[in-house]
């Protein structure tokens, strides 16, 4: 019998992933695409980043994926001076939350921007990157 | 309504590296208890362990600690909630004695966080989030925090000098409270001096004089029906009002960026259970794990106005002359966080004060007494409400 084959795509996720396996598997696909995306319920519209694969709200699983786009606007920031293992290489880098009205979307700031000129409530666009180590994640830059 | 009632409490020294085991560990705080409430270990009806699971190498520490305190064959359960582990377990045995399901139980909270080695402790921080959707950025505990109080700065014009306020406050508690592991004083100088660790960055803009000790310790209360705790005890503390909740794990879920929700929430059902309002408290201790934290707290509990934590620490009204005492034990700062055992060693402290036992700590004779113990980065929060 031929050995079943797994879907280990969300592994890619991040400088380190945690999880390998979800049924959001396809958020890798799209990153892959340059494309950050969020879900959202087909029943009854609740829109959910990050993405999920159920509705709470409706107990139902009907999802399709919508695109994260346009600039959001900076909540707050913090530039980390260390990190857990496996980020050494990283720092120093900033992580962020993004307010895009329906959501918010939590995540790095590009190191385009300089940290000086981070300023709560300037806009910011999520953007799909690929970190040295070849893993994927997305990162905030100007708009 | 029965009331439930308070007949015991102890802890260990707040330590770094703890030379013993675990249970070895648990065993202080609930030796001090039990010669607190002078009661026998037959007297006890259940037990309750708290802990941070991630720093323990022992598979379900329960069964393992309520053997060595000779807790068998009671039944034994463990409870978790991160940084709030103990008082959830306060809440767990306060709800089963309520039940009545049992009369008197013991919750030890314990952890010994140099179980694990440096760099196991550095890789377990990685995943003190939303291990798939925000882990794989490289989060940090204090870079929550930094945000939370980037956002308050954001807000309020809140300042780094106000935070730092709170380190000296607590530091000046520290130095009395001998079972702190932080003893020494901090001045506000040593924030601006490049040669002080104190003013080292950690995650921007906290420094390492905003975050709290790491330390090995444990922590008992035992608790008690009406019925037992007037038998057994000369000066039962009552549980007037005990709240508890929960916010999303993940920051994109947070509607609140400069407060923690769980503490108004959780406060809200502990002041509506008690009847009493802020102005009745008379000494509290609050979960400074980062001084933004506490500065927060202030606000989230009614202390101060959104805003105004920072006239309140600037007015001295948080020291132990000031009208409403805040963490004159050192708090999480200064007397140190062990993770699982520090909720109870927080109610331990409220406590002592109500009888008038608390020593060089002690506030002008209080009535009423709160206890603010938050888990994660806001993600569980409880608030109980003691009276004589």
């Amino acid at each position: 019998m031929a050995k079943k084959e797994v879907d280990d795509r969300f592994k890619k996720f991040g400088t380190v992933s945690f999880t390998a396996i979800t049924k959001t598997n396809d958020f890798i696909d799209y990153l892959e695409k340059g494309k950050v995306m969020g879900t959202k319920c087909k029943d009854c519209g609740a829109v959910y980043f990050p993405p999920r694969s159920d509705c709470f709200k409706c107990l139902d699983s009907n999802m399709e994926w919508f695109e994260v786009s346009g600039a959001g606007k900076l909540l707050s920031f913090s530039e980390l001076k260390y990190g857990p293992v496996g980020f050494e290489n990283d720092l120093p880098y900033t992580i962020a939350l993004v307010d895009y009205g329906d959501y918010k979307v939590f995540g790095r700031i590009s190191k385009d921007i300089p940290y000086e000129e981070l300023k709560v409530g300037m806009g910011l666009k999520a953007e799909s990157n690929t970190l040295p180590n070849g893993q994927l994640n997305y990162v905030f830059t100007t708009p | 309504m029965a009331k439930v009632g308070i007949i015991g409490v102890g802890q260990s020294s707040f330590v770094r590296g703890y030379p013993g085991s675990i249970r070895e560990l648990a065993f202080e705080g609930f030796k001090e208890a039990m010669e607190d409430a002078k009661i026998h270990i037959k007297d006890i009806d259940a037990s309750i362990i708290a802990s941070a699971p991630e720093y323990d190498k022992q598979r379900s520490p329960a069964g393992v600690i309520a053997e060595y305190l000779g807790l068998i064959p009671q039944p034994t359960f463990y409870i978790e909630s991160i940084c709030s582990s103990s008082s959830t377990g306060v809440k767990v045995a306060y709800s089963m004695i309520k039940a009545g399901i049992h009369d008197v139980v013991a919750v030890i909270g314990f952890q010994k966080m140099s179980e694990i080695s440096s760099s196991e402790s550095q890789e377990r921080m990685g995943r003190g989030a939303d291990i798939q959707w925000e882990s794989p950025f490289g989060t940090m505990m204090p870079a929550y925090y930094a945000m939370y109080a980037r956002a308050h700065m954001a807000t309020y014009g809140t300042t780094l000098e106000d935070l730092a306020k709170i380190r000296v406050k607590a530091a000046t508690y520290g130095q009395i409270n001998e079972k702190a592991v932080y003893r020494k004083a901090v001045t506000m100088e040593m924030f601006t001096d490049p040669e002080s660790n104190m003013s080292a960055t950690v995650a921007k803009p906290l420094r390492v004089g905003d975050c709290c000790a790491n330390a090995d310790g444990s922590s008992c209360i035992i608790i008690a029906n009406e019925e037992k705790a007037k038998a057994m005890s000369k000066n039962p503390i009552w549980i007037l009002g005990i709240g508890a909740a929960s916010e999303t794990v993940n920051m994109a879920g947070r509607d609140l960026l400069t407060g923690l929700s769980v503490g108004i929430e959780a406060g809200k059902q502990a002041y509506a259970m008690a009847g009493v309002t802020p102005k009745d408290i008379d000494v509290a201790e609050v979960h400074d794990c980062f001084t933004i934290a506490e500065m927060m707290a202030y606000e989230n509990l009614g202390f101060a106005k959104p805003g105004e934590g920072k006239d309140l620490i600037a007015s001295k009204e948080t020291y132990k002359e000031g009208h409403i005492p805040v963490n004159v034990d050192g708090g999480l700062l200064s007397k140190g966080h062990p993770i699982g055992a520090t909720g109870g060693s927080q109610i331990r402290t409220i406590v002592l004060q109500l009888r008038g036992e608390a020593g060089e700590m002690q506030v002008k004779n209080p009535e009423i007494g709160l206890v603010h113990n938050i888990g994660g980065v806001g993600l569980y929060g409880n608030v109980t409400i003691l009276g004589r």
